[in-house]
């Protein structure tokens, strides 16, 4: 292990960082040939299809798959019966550790099927034709159970119960009667009661929210290959191909080694490839047939069966002075998290009011089960919905004590030393620079015409390090490859090769950066949590300052001085210091051609559990202007103010601020899963299913701020989740500005904000 | 039930091939010819990510049977650019850092592509809405609109 020693913030002179290359990637990208997860085929290949449960809940009692086996070109039919037991307690790393067991019993039912779309049975055969023709033949026994697919019922004590050995956790004493309060988290600072007595103004609302689903491109799909001596191969579309190879070795009591994955392009992920769905299944069929195995998901089972986020019913309380001094905020968040308690409550409870410096905080989170898919991670986990209500309450008691919304957030923002109610003092944070940035940018001066509105929101999030693992190789022509853990979604091969280039001192175009095989080196965490760039940026740095050690070393041993007579300047070795003796520069390309005569190749690693990730500070704006005969709603500009620390690659960082703003006015505006008292999807498509199009959307704005972060040599912070946790807010708060309404329930869909208008004025709707 | 004979041209090259005749053309050019960069986000005609055109027109090869392609003349992603050197829609796009996973992108430049070719001074609009049928999650479409309008100034001053 290599200890990231010295590896802190210090202002230098950069050259390659801050600029905006052309991506490694790119040109495959544009032209077709990158390949993405369904585009590999292999000799023998058969097609795999999966059979889901029709029921929201119901007990399993027995699965025939004798006419389905005896169809001919049916190569294998798997079910539960192909699984082994996995034990309780084994956790297994994602976004976010969690039970095997539920990620093994989300994979392949047991015992009941726990909501529609649940994975039954899967069939390989020789096309597509005959393996969905052998679904048909599968028989299943099922005996339908009473289901809840909504939040509030599903906490009643009446409620149906989806798993018998549930218990409530974080309170006491346990209770001894199961139900689906799978956890009750708490977080809190001071004494509300007091904080709340001081408080000339307290507002208390409530707030829903309606799971949404990440919605990236490419359904999720695989091509499995196991030989007869138990080796195998996984291609895969996965955000991390390390952890799915932890998870599908241990789901099918495979040895770690024998199963090398390769992460294949990824077409998108926002946490919901944090997670293997359908990965274990084609490794079981190709186990099972003796032949590679292709599972390719539909865009239907994308949304019945990979992990949406939580649905909501929040409270929030908020109480303040007649300055506008925050006393108390109180919050209770109920999240569903669909059939596995996997609701983001923790992270929820812990960012709620994180853009608030209050002396008396309490929040109070559940994470519930209920009969819909198992929730995966989606950008920020559980953040969004929290700042929907919480910024909905402080725009609105901003009102009432008659301060503009930005001056009310400065007037109580956290700063550097300010106490965060989950635990920590912030360090070095960009709050207040992206509050100042919003108060000054001219969206913010420009007038708004009549019936439009103007919103602001802040959002938090606290960004991840994690394990990581690096190799930077030096070939002999000089150029350098450095090898990665880390799939890369949005551009971070380039941030890669800009890091690696900006410290041998070579040009950007000499690093190539490839995402290799789990064989290729040790874990890496996922890409998640805003933490490639900063983590996986560390490591690749730190790899090329051990690279330089040992250029510089050889420098010395040709030139007959010491290594410590010899610096490492603008790609080349110099002698340095009195005593160092005349001899011109060595270059990179000079001492990688004396390798083989200098100690043989020259490679660097890093290898470390990445510390000091910096949280980040999000603020937007949105101007709106609603069509009150039909109740749509269309942003008329957008604006977002982020704290990025520093910017590797200022177009990537921005992409990833649009992209999220993008995906949260979707969020505010229309995305749903609709359930119907039948407990099953109605809207599993892109038809129903309304994500923003190009023409929903004008251009989106960005503000870069950088205030490093100390923990990183070039001051990065994460950038890729931040931006989506204001938008909800942002838009609700843009609402109420245009129309008098505050609109507490998301999606702020045409139908629901048209109810709202006409109730609100009756006799204006009729005209 | 047997298997369809048909005789096309795509990319400009005469292709012949097998398929079945509820086949898509999506699921020929892809599992059939190898032409990958055509993907399947729907199978609907709801995300465009499967964009082609078929005899100069923009569609979904997800909504055209592959035995459709009969006499007809296709241009995929594959085609766009002339060898090594890059479509200026194919280089706007880098340099506008117009793509993040990338999945979508074959399909909008396919799309894009479709646009310049019938009016090569679209207002922003236009493109937006010309686009409207290409689902991209990752961008936001700011950068990719850009990215567009830029090609087309670019091409109409290099035309003028």
């Amino acid at each position: 292990m290599t200890i990231a020693k010295g590896l802190t913030y210090s202002e230098r002179e950069l050259k390659q960082i801050g600029k905006r290359p052309l991506r490694p990637d790119g040109v495959d990208k544009v032209t077709g040939r990158a390949r993405y997860g369904a585009d590999l085929s292999a000799p023998g290949m058969l097609i795999a299809k999966v059979l889901r449960s029709p029921h929201p809940h119901a007990r399993i009692h027995a699965i025939d798959t004798t006419k389905a086996e005896a169809l001919a070109g049916v190569k294998a039919v798997i079910t539960r019966d192909d699984f082994p037991d996995v034990g309780s307690g084994e956790r297994i790393p994602s976004e976010g550790d969690e039970d095997l067991r539920y990620t093994a019993h989300n994979v392949m039912a047991r015992d009941k099927a726990l909501y529609e779309g649940h994975t039954v049975a899967a069939v390989a055969a020789i096309s597509a034709a005959i393996a969905n023709k052998a679904l048909g033949l599968i028989e299943v026994d099922y005996e339908p159970l009473p289901h809840v697919t909504d939040v509030d019922e599903a906490m009643k004590p009446d409620a149906p119960v989806l798993h018998d050995d549930m218990f409530t956790s974080g309170v006491e004493p346990t209770p001894d009667t199961p139900s689906n309060v799978a956890q009750r988290v708490e977080v809190s600072l001071g004494d509300t009661a007091e904080g709340f007595s001081e408080a000339d103004i307290v507002i208390e609302r409530d707030f829903t929210t309606e799971a949404v689903h990440q919605g990236y491109i490419e359904p999720q799909a695989c091509l499995a290959t196991v030989s007869g001596d138990g080796s195998a191969e996984l291609w895969c579309c996965t955000q991390g191909h390390f952890s799915a190879r932890n998870s599908c070795a241990k789901i099918l009591d495979m040895e770690m080694s024998k199963l090398r994955v390769t992460a294949s392009e990824i077409g998108g992920g926002f946490g919901g490839k944090t997670q293997v769905f359908i990965e274990p299944l084609a490794l079981a069929l190709s186990r099972k047939a003796g032949r590679p195995v292709k599972l390719v998901m539909s865009r239907e089972d994308v949304f019945k069966g990979t992990g949406p986020t939580a649905s909501t019913s929040m409270s929030v309380k908020v109480g303040v002075t007649k300055d506008g001094r925050i006393t108390a905020a109180e919050a209770v968040l109920k999240y569903q998290g669909g059939a596995f308690p996997s609701a983001p409550t923790g992270a929820a409870s812990m960012t709620a009011f994180a853009c608030y410096d209050i002396a008396h905080v309490l929040v109070v989170g559940y994470v519930v089960v209920t009969n819909r898919p198992k929730a995966a991670a989606y950008r920020a986990p559980g953040a969004p919905m929290a700042a929907f209500a919480v910024e909905s309450v402080m725009d609105e008691i901003a009102g009432r004590v008659g301060m503009d919304p930005i001056n009310f957030r400065l007037k109580n923002a956290p700063i550097e030393g300010s106490q965060a109610a989950y635990g920590p003092k912030f360090g070095a944070i960009g709050y207040v620079e992206t509050l100042e940035a919003a108060k000054a940018h001219e969206h913010y001066q420009v007038p708004l015409k009549p019936g439009q509105g103007r919103g602001v929101a802040s959002g938090y999030w606290f960004n991840w390090d994690g394990e990581t693992c690096v190799t930077l190789n030096i070939q002999d022509d000089g150029t350098a490859a450095v090898a990665v853990g880390t799939p890369d979604i949005g551009g971070s091969r380039a941030s890669m090769c800009q890091m690696v280039a900006e410290e041998l001192g070579i040009d950007y175009s000499k690093v190539q950066a490839t995402v290799v095989d789990t064989n290729a080196l040790g874990f890496n965490d996922v890409t998640g949590g805003s933490r490639v760039t900063f983590a996986c940026g560390m490591a690749a740095i730190q790899a090329a300052r051990n690279v330089i050690e040992d250029l510089c070393a050889r420098a010395a041993g040709v030139w007959g001085i010491s290594p410590d007579a010899v610096v490492w300047e603008d790609g080349a070795a110099r002698p340095s210091g009195d005593n160092a003796g005349k001899f011109d520069p060595m270059p990179l390309t000079e001492i990688a051609k004396l390798a083989a005569k200098t100690g043989g190749p020259i490679a660097g690693h890093a290898e470390f559990t990445a510390k000091g990730a910096g949280v980040s500070f999000s603020t937007q704006i949105v101007d709106v202007e609603v069509d009150r005969e039909t109740g749509k709603t269309t942003i008329l500009r957008y604006t977002v103010i982020q704290d990025a620390g520093k910017a590797i690659h200022p177009s990537y960082v921005e992409g990833q601020y649009q992209g999220g703003a993008a995906q949260g006015i979707g969020w505010a505006l229309n995305e749903e899963y609709v359930y119907g008292e039948d407990g099953k999807l109605q809207n599993a498509g892109f038809l129903d299913y309304r994500m923003p199009v190009a023409s929903d959307l004008p251009m989106i704005d960005t503000v870069i701020v950088e205030v490093p972060n100390p923990n990183h040599p070039y001051g990065v912070r994460g950038v890729g989740e931040t931006s989506i946790i204001p938008p909800m807010g942002a838009i609700a708060n843009a609402l109420a500005a245009a129309t008098g309404l505050r609109m507490n329930s998301l999606p702020m869909s045409p139908p629901k904000l048209l109810k709202a208008l006409d109730e609100a004025a009756p006799d204006q709707a009729a005209e | 039930m047997s298997n369809c004979h048909i005789s096309t041209t795509i990319n400009g090259d005469a292709i012949e091939f097998l398929c079945e005749p509820q086949e898509t053309l999506l699921d020929v050019l892809r599992d059939r010819l190898g032409l990958t960069g055509a993907k399947e986000g729907c199978a609907s005609g709801d995300c465009g990510a499967c964009s082609v055109t078929l005899d100069g027109r923009l569609v979904c090869a997800c909504l055209v049977l592959g035995a459709e392609a009969e006499g007809r003349r296709i241009e995929t992603i594959e085609g766009m650019a002339d060898g090594e050197v890059l479509h200026p829609l194919q280089s706007k796009f880098l340099e506008h850092a117009a793509l993040q996973c990338g999945v979508c992108i074959p399909g909008i430049l396919v799309a894009a592509k479709a646009l310049l070719e019938q009016n090569l001074d679209p207002s922003e609009t236009e493109v937006r809405y010309w686009l409207a049928g290409n689902l991209c999650r990752c961008t936001g479409y700011d950068k990719i609109i850009r990215a567009v309008l830029d090609c087309a100034a670019e091409l109409r001053e290099s035309s003028s």
